[in-house]
């Protein structure tokens, strides 16, 4: 999968304050038919922003502000618990989200995202409620240095797996760094037969 | 130095160990493989030239689009779009490309992957296993590590054989004493879940130890292993005893004679040491377990059937209570059933299947009350058969059907309507997820058997006590 290398966005926030969001929220598995990658975005939360007739609700968060100018999305506690889909990730970076900040980022979410361009973000629990309480503020995420700030003065510091991290700052390839151990992979298999 | 038993398993597959820069490269035993999570993985694999690296390593199956009722007249199956059949055939025709096993449509091999791989003996103790699906963890109940990863990661172990992962904690959860009549491994899970919370597991490895869970048969074992993933835990394991060999003994993928003799021998030494030391450690009385049901739109938000409603305590709850529409302190017994469903990869297995029909015998599904029992596989729709457990069901007014996810993931079409509220032996009662609109209550079969014939909450005890 190839995306945009990530170092630092400044960018409008969209929150959605529940704790739990899990990935069936994020993408229906009625949406999990398809055998492509691409074009999830405009199925993203479907089921929030679309009412029984099909139509977009008047209410929908997502669909208040533009998306090139909310690039970050603040959620509550345990987001993208459930499935390990990976539509999901690719659902909310096809809407236009680069960033999710929570408090607490779901374990197979967090990989798959991670693996999709999609920075997750875990700050703590203070700055995730202030954070939550200001919707459409602007923040800059520096993933180099690892902190989120908004506001005149206010900052959060968070920490990305090392490797995750330097794949997306530099666009190194995880797949190509397995495939280059391949001789070592190959030394254990005989080593157990 | 002591070790638990992830410890042991973990060091037996590590190819490249972790460094401060590096996560380590894990070698993968077993990568299950089905439709709905791989089809993205062949696209990079085919982008890129690559190969499969084990075939022989990886086996495919077809259950979560694949439809539940029979082929028409002219031997088309009722696939819900054209979508979700041209996703089956791709898996059917990635496997062929690729020279992989697949369990496709007419094999008596075919269910729900964390049904078929213990049952053919695929799964054993001491392997890795990894599949696009976070209910890996199932496999973990054979002293296996067992985890879910996402498709990028389906694609690596295609490549590779390896996935990149860090280690994670380990967490010891202990079920002391003896289960009740009338509780059963689900509620095991129910309960613990309810004890940590939804993220109370993440970042940890758990095993599931004490007196309760040697006791617990292999489908019990694999209902509460199946279940950690709605703690947060991609694994959840337990260590491999007597039971554990005397299920695996035979089965297809088994090893044999002498071959058999050997790997008990080596299984013997997959348990956590005495001394050994976890990052956390949770203790839990299943003395006076009573059957479990959730009440909310996450599986940590449970309770004893015979509660009343809890009140919200925080306007999560407030919001969970109003979409499920309980009110609070009523009796649930007061909540009246519109769908029952029997099935998916906790609970579809024979003993499963037996415990709902145990109390289904001689009695009927209440009017209007939909009731599905979807067999885990097509093995155990055969033993279901063979034991007419099929004709208890049908007989009691509910529907029998062909293995597959179901109504577990709704993928297929077999779902309820929109405020209906279903009782369901599957593990996520997110909101929608068994159809848009869809109150779902997770509890046991027992507990899903007795609601559905008393057509409302009920405790199953009540029907247990009257066979007595």
């Amino acid at each position: 999968m190839s995306f945009e290398p990530f170092s630092s966005i400044t960018s409008g926030t969209i929150v959605l304050s529940q704790n739990n969001i899990d990935t069936d929220q994020i993408i229906p598995a009625r949406f999990l038919t398809t055998t492509s990658r691409s074009g999830l975005g405009k199925s993203v939360f479907y089921d929030w922003r679309y009412d029984a007739q099909g139509d977009l609700r008047a209410d929908s968060v997502l669909d208040a502000v533009p998306p090139e100018s909310h690039q970050v999305l603040v959620a509550g506690a345990n987001f993208g618990c459930g499935s390990s889909r990976e539509h999901a990730p690719w659902a909310l970076s096809d809407f236009g989200f680069r960033v999710v900040i929570s408090s607490d980022i779901a374990d197979i979410f967090k990989s798959n995202a991670l693996k999709n361009g999609l920075l997750p973000v875990e700050i703590d629990n203070a700055a995730h409620a202030e954070l939550l309480s200001m919707p459409g503020q602007d923040v800059t995420v520096d993933l180099e240095k690892q902190i989120v700030t908004y506001g005149a003065d206010r900052s959060a510091s968070f920490n990305v797996e090392p490797f995750a991290r330097r794949c997306l700052l530099d666009g190194v390839d995880p797949l190509g760094h397995l495939l280059n151990q391949m001789d070592t992979v190959q030394q254990y298999e005989s080593a157990r037969s | 130095m002591a070790k638990t038993l992830f410890d042991k398993l973990w060091e037996r597959h590590v190819v490249v160990p972790e460094t401060e820069e590096a996560p380590a490269v894990l070698y993968i035993d077993l990568h299950l493989i089905h439709e709905v999570t791989s089809p993205q993985a062949f696209t990079v694999l085919q982008e890129r030239g690559l190969k499969v690296r084990r075939p022989d390593l990886t086996i495919g199956t077809l259950d979560h689009s694949t439809p539940t009722l029979p082929p028409d007249q002219n031997g088309k199956l009722p696939y819900i779009s054209a979508q979700a059949e041209k996703q089956v055939h791709t898996l059917i025709d990635n496997c062929q490309e690729h020279g992989i096993e697949l369990f496709g449509l007419d094999d008596p091999r075919r269910g729900i992957v964390h049904v078929i791989g213990p049952e053919l003996g695929l799964t054993q103790p001491g392997k890795t296993i990894v599949c696009g699906d976070s209910h890996t963890s199932t496999h973990g109940a054979f002293g296996a590590l067992a985890f879910g990863i996402g498709t990028t990661e389906v694609g690596h172990v295609l490549a590779t054989q390896c996935v990149l992962q860090r280690k994670p904690k380990t967490m010891r959860i202990q079920f002391d004493g003896a289960l009740p009549k009338g509780s059963s491994a689900k509620d095991m899970a129910l309960a613990f879940i309810a004890h940590i919370g939804a993220d109370g597991g993440q970042g940890y490895a758990i095993e599931f130890a004490g007196e309760a869970v040697r006791a617990l048969s292999m489908e019990g074992r694999m209902t509460l292993c199946n279940m950690s993933i709605e703690a947060g835990a991609r694994s959840g394991m337990v260590a491999p005893d007597e039971t554990t060999f005397n299920w695996l003994n035979g089965r297809d993928y088994a090893p044999r004679d002498s071959d058999w003799a050997r790997a008990v021998a080596d299984w013997r030494s997959l348990c956590t040491d005495e001394e050994a030391v976890f990052d956390k450690e949770v203790q839990i009385d299943v003395s006076d377990l009573r059957p479990m049901i959730t009440f909310g739109v996450s599986p940590d938000a449970a309770i004893a059937v015979d509660s009343d409603m809890p009140h919200g305590v925080d306007e999560a709850a407030r919001l969970a209570n109003e979409y499920m529409q309980f009110e609070e302190g009523q009796s649930f017994s007061k909540a009246a059933v519109d769908r029952v469903f029997i099935g998916s990869c906790t609970n579809s297995r024979l003993s499963d299947l037996r415990e709902a029909a145990a109390i289904m015998r001689g009695r009927r599904v209440q009017d209007g009350v939909t009731a599905l029992v979807v067999p885990g596989s097509e093995a155990v729709r055969k033993a279901a058969e063979a034991e007419n457990l099929h004709e208890v069901f049908l007989a009691a007014g509910a529907q029998w059907r062909l293995p597959g996810c179901s109504m577990c993931i709704g993928m297929n079409g077999d779902q309820g309507q929109p405020g209906e509220l279903v009782i369901s032996t599957s593990n996520r009662n997110f909101i929608g997820r068994q159809g848009k609109g869809v109150r779902t209550v997770l509890a046991s079969p027992a507990t899903a058997a007795a609601s559905a014939v008393a057509g409302h909450i009920a405790d199953p005890r009540q029907f247990m006590d009257q066979e007595s």
